[in-house]
This record gives structure tokens, sequence and C-alpha cells, in this order.
């Protein structure tokens, strides 16, 4: 388990190398994406930014206008099965490298990252202060249509920490938690 | 004028009950009570020091101190609103609805609440956390004089782990105490790391299946380190709790020890036909506080 330095966008052999358990710090723009913003390219609208090496971030964030200037009040990271459906589809297309979330992903997901080149990051839900504190900067906002939680923030983040729990090997921390803890509490069944 | 009138006009909820409901919400939002705080900060010595467990409770702790430090959101994730309201007989609930829908309009500007409420069909975001559902509000009448208002905030990620079960289950046993042990285990086994743990569950067993989630949810204005006084229950509630930590789903489902914090069970009567088990599952990021008000709506005590 390494702690793996990454700047976006990020290159394919970079995230190849990365293993489930690292932990990485992110420094560069993340682009948020969730529920709506998937749905939407699904049904084949194209992202409104290059994706390329790009990581997406699944979170709706607080956000308040101070002047001119949106303000990220609070920013951790939203469960990410919901994505499930659409996520292989966005690493395909548009060349992804990553997505950060919570809770993991399945299958298809997992099978996305291991033939495209791509990796899920585990950022610690709930934390929306840990995670608002290395975003430095808003830099932009498109589909605001879609109400500001689900929108695609452009975010500038210095050393945003998550874990790597699936990684481009075909490994996934979350099918062998669930495995392993299917197994013991079938055993403590009464 | 008749007597009944004036006796609701008297004690009518004032301005100050704006104040108090936006700084009950600007609380709950930010600062996580303490029973809650002992209970999840006290759960990372049972981790191995250095492990993705370890971590992510140290990143919880952090997370706790900085929202607090800075008035600021514990989770984007505000969640529903759920107002419970105890009032005297006679008291104007409309207006504490009115006015406490207000504070959380501009509780929304603050960003003490995101955006949250969002047309069904549509997708529209109202922008200011009201429509049809929102908030929620549970009026009850008390035979004290004054106001009790707690507030939890539910975020969307716990409440999409919640589930109901009817027993009896092919795989998880008949209408009985280990019937309901099996279903509330499969419901931490379902939920994973996907509801933020280490969860906290509500649990009822009986009612139908709306008054059954709603008893649940209301276990959760429990306090963590309470005792059922009904000795079954509280035995059922350990029972869960050690299960549930023997499971190895952890801190945000990376593996671990601490998998839930407490469970809380209550009980309603059920039909001959029906027998759910209704289980909420909260985050970590428990928010939940509560005031004790005068009639003109100065707080007298915060709860919790």
């Amino acid at each position: 388990m390494a702690l793996v330095k990454l700047t976006t966008p990020i290159d394919e052999t970079t995230i190849r190398e990365l293993q489930v358990g690292d932990s990485v710090a992110i420094t560069g723009r993340l682009y948020t994406g969730r529920d709506a913003v998937h749905h939407r390219i699904h049904t084949g609208t194209k992202p409104p930014v290059d994706l390329k090496g790009q990581i997406i971030y699944h979170c709706g964030p607080v956000m308040v206008k101070e002047g001119d200037q949106w303000v990220c009040k609070a920013a951790g990271p939203t469960t990410s099965s919901r994505e499930e459906p659409y996520q292989w589809e966005v690493m395909r297309d548009y060349g992804i490298r990553g997505v950060i979330g919570k809770g993991g992903m399945g299958e298809k997901t997992l099978a996305a990252c291991k033939e495209y080149g791509a990796v899920y990051l585990h950022a610690i839900g709930g934390a929306a202060q840990v995670c608002a504190a290395s975003i430095k900067r808003v830099d932009g906002v498109d589909w605001m249509d879609l109400g500001s939680p689900e929108a695609i923030w452009h975010l500038w983040v210095e050393e945003f920490m998550a874990i790597v729990t699936m990684d481009a090997h075909g490994q996934s921390l979350h099918k062998n938690v669930f495995e392993e803890s299917k197994a013991r509490l079938d055993a403590m069944k009464v | 004028m008749s007597a009944t009138a004036q006796t609701i006009e008297r004690i009518s909820p004032e301005t100050n009950l704006f104040e108090s409901i936006l700084e009950l919400i600007r609380r709950t939002s930010t600062i996580l009570p303490d029973d809650v705080v002992r209970a999840v900060t006290g759960a990372r010595k049972n981790e191995v020091e250095g492990s993705n467990a370890d971590v992510a409770l140290n990143v919880i702790g952090c997370n706790i101190g900085l929202a607090r430090d800075s008035s600021l959101p514990l989770c984007q994730d505000t969640g529903t609103i759920l107002f419970y309201v105890h009032t005297p007989a006679g008291y104007d609930q409309l207006a504490f609805e009115e006015i406490a829908t207000e504070a959380v309009r501009t509780a929304t500007k603050k960003g003490y609440l995101r955006q949250n409420s969002v047309d069904s069909i549509t997708g529209k975001n109202t922008g200011d956390n009201t429509g049809p559902g929102s908030p929620v509000f549970h009026f009850h009448q008390w035979r004290e004089p004054n106001v009790e208002v707690k507030l939890m905030l539910k975020g969307g990620g716990c409440e999409n782990m919640n589930a109901q079960y009817s027993l009896p289950h092919p795989d998880l046993g008949g209408r009985d105490l280990k019937g309901v042990e099996n279903a509330i285990l499969d419901c931490v086994l379902q939920a994973q790391g996907q509801g933020c743990g280490p969860g906290i569950l509500g649990v009822c067993i009986g009612g139908d299946r709306g008054t059954g989630y709603g008893f649940a949810k209301e276990q959760l204005l429990r306090m963590l380190d309470d005792t059922n006084p009904d000795p079954v229950l509280a035995e059922l509630e350990s029972r869960v709790v050690e299960k549930a930590n023997q499971s190895g789903i952890g801190p945000m489902g990376f593996g671990g020890k601490t998998t839930l914090l407490a469970c809380k069970i209550g009980t309603l009567n059920r039909l001959p036909a029906s027998f759910f088990v209704s289980i909420a599952y909260m985050c970590w990021a428990y928010r939940r506080r509560g005031a004790q008000l005068d009639a003109s709506g100065n707080v007298t005590e915060w709860l919790y």
C-alpha cells in the first residue's frame, strides 16, 4: 500500500500501476457528476467539458454565490452505486481515468476499469469539510439547469485524499468485504 | 372572540420562534451531538492503527471538528428535514409550520442546508428546500406548557439503505425474535459501506408498512447510550451490534471492527396477518438536535 500523488489529467500507465489499498492525493481539476449528469450523457448528450484523462467526482456540493464567485461550503462524496448502469459507458466513450465516490461500484464498472484503464477512488462519506478543505477554487459550472447539487462543477483541488478500492487489475475491496462479511454473518444466523 | 380563540392567539408563536428554529437548524447541520461524537471517536481504539478503518475514523473525527469550528455542514447532504414537535393543546401548529418553513428557506440561503427538494417527475429543484413533503412535520400534543422541537437531518445515502422485511421470510426465518435478528443483520449486510457507516439503526417491529418506517426513524431520537426499558429488546439491541461488529464490514465498508455504533428497537402492535421489521439506517453523521421553547418561541433549553 503506497501513497501516490496524482495530477489531473492522468495517463493510462499511471492509473494501471495503482493497486487496491493504495492512497492517492489528487491535485488539479475535478469535475462533479452524479445521477442527472450520468443519465443525460447516457441518453446521448455530449459532456460540455473534455473528460479525457480526468476524474469525475460523485458529489452534490453545497455551493453559495458570494459576489460573482461560487464558494464551496461542503463537498463529500455521494453513493456511487446509482451510477453503475452508466459509468462503464463514460469510461469507454470519454476516456475518464477514475471516479471518486463512496460505497463502491459493481461488476460492469470493475470490468470497464480493467478494459479502459481506470480506478475507483473512495473518499470518506460524510466528511464534507475535510473534502472541501482541499477544494481551493470553483472555476466554473455547467448544466445548472439540473439544479445545484446535480450540476457539473469545475473544482480545483490540492491533495484531495482518497483510497483505491477498485483497480484496473480486476480487484475490488467491496467485492472482497461483501463476500467475507456474508460468510461471517451467515455463520452467526439464528 | 371565543375563549378558545383567545387562548390560541395568546400562545401563538412569535418572531422569536424564527430565530430559534434557524439556530436549531444551524446547530443540527454543523455540530454533531456529544453522544454521537463519543461513540464514533471512541470506536477508533478498536481498529488496527494505520488500517483503512483507522484512517476513515480519523478523517471523520477531523471533519466533526472542522464543521463545528467553521459553522459549516458536517455533510453536504443535509438530507430530509424532519421536525418532531410537541405542543400544548390550543397551540397554533399552522403558524409554527409557516415560521419553521421560513427558517428552512433562510438556512438554505445561508448554506446550512443544501438545495434538496426536487420535483419527482420534472426533476426541477425548488432551490429553497420547500415543496410537497419538505420539510416534514410530525406534530403531537402534550399536557406540558412548553413546546419541544426535535430536528433530524437524514441524508439520502443512508435513507436509501433503509429496509423493510415481511416475516416469515424464506431465508431469514419466522415471526419471532430470531427472524427479527436475522432480518436486521441482513439489512446491515446489504448496506455494507453505502450508508456511511459506522451506522446507527432505528428499528420497528410491527405496525403497518407506513407507521413501521416512521416509528423506526423515531427510535433514532433516543440517546445512543441509553438502555431499552424492555429487557428482551435491550438484549436484542446489544446482540445485533455485537454481531454486526464481528461481520468485518467496518467503517465505510473498508473492513474493520466498527460497523454499527448502536441499534434502537421499538415495537408497535401488528395485524394478525402482518409481521413487518422496518429498519432506518442512520449514517455516522447522525444529525439530530432539539430545544425546549417557551410560549413566545424562545429557547429555554437545548437538547442532546
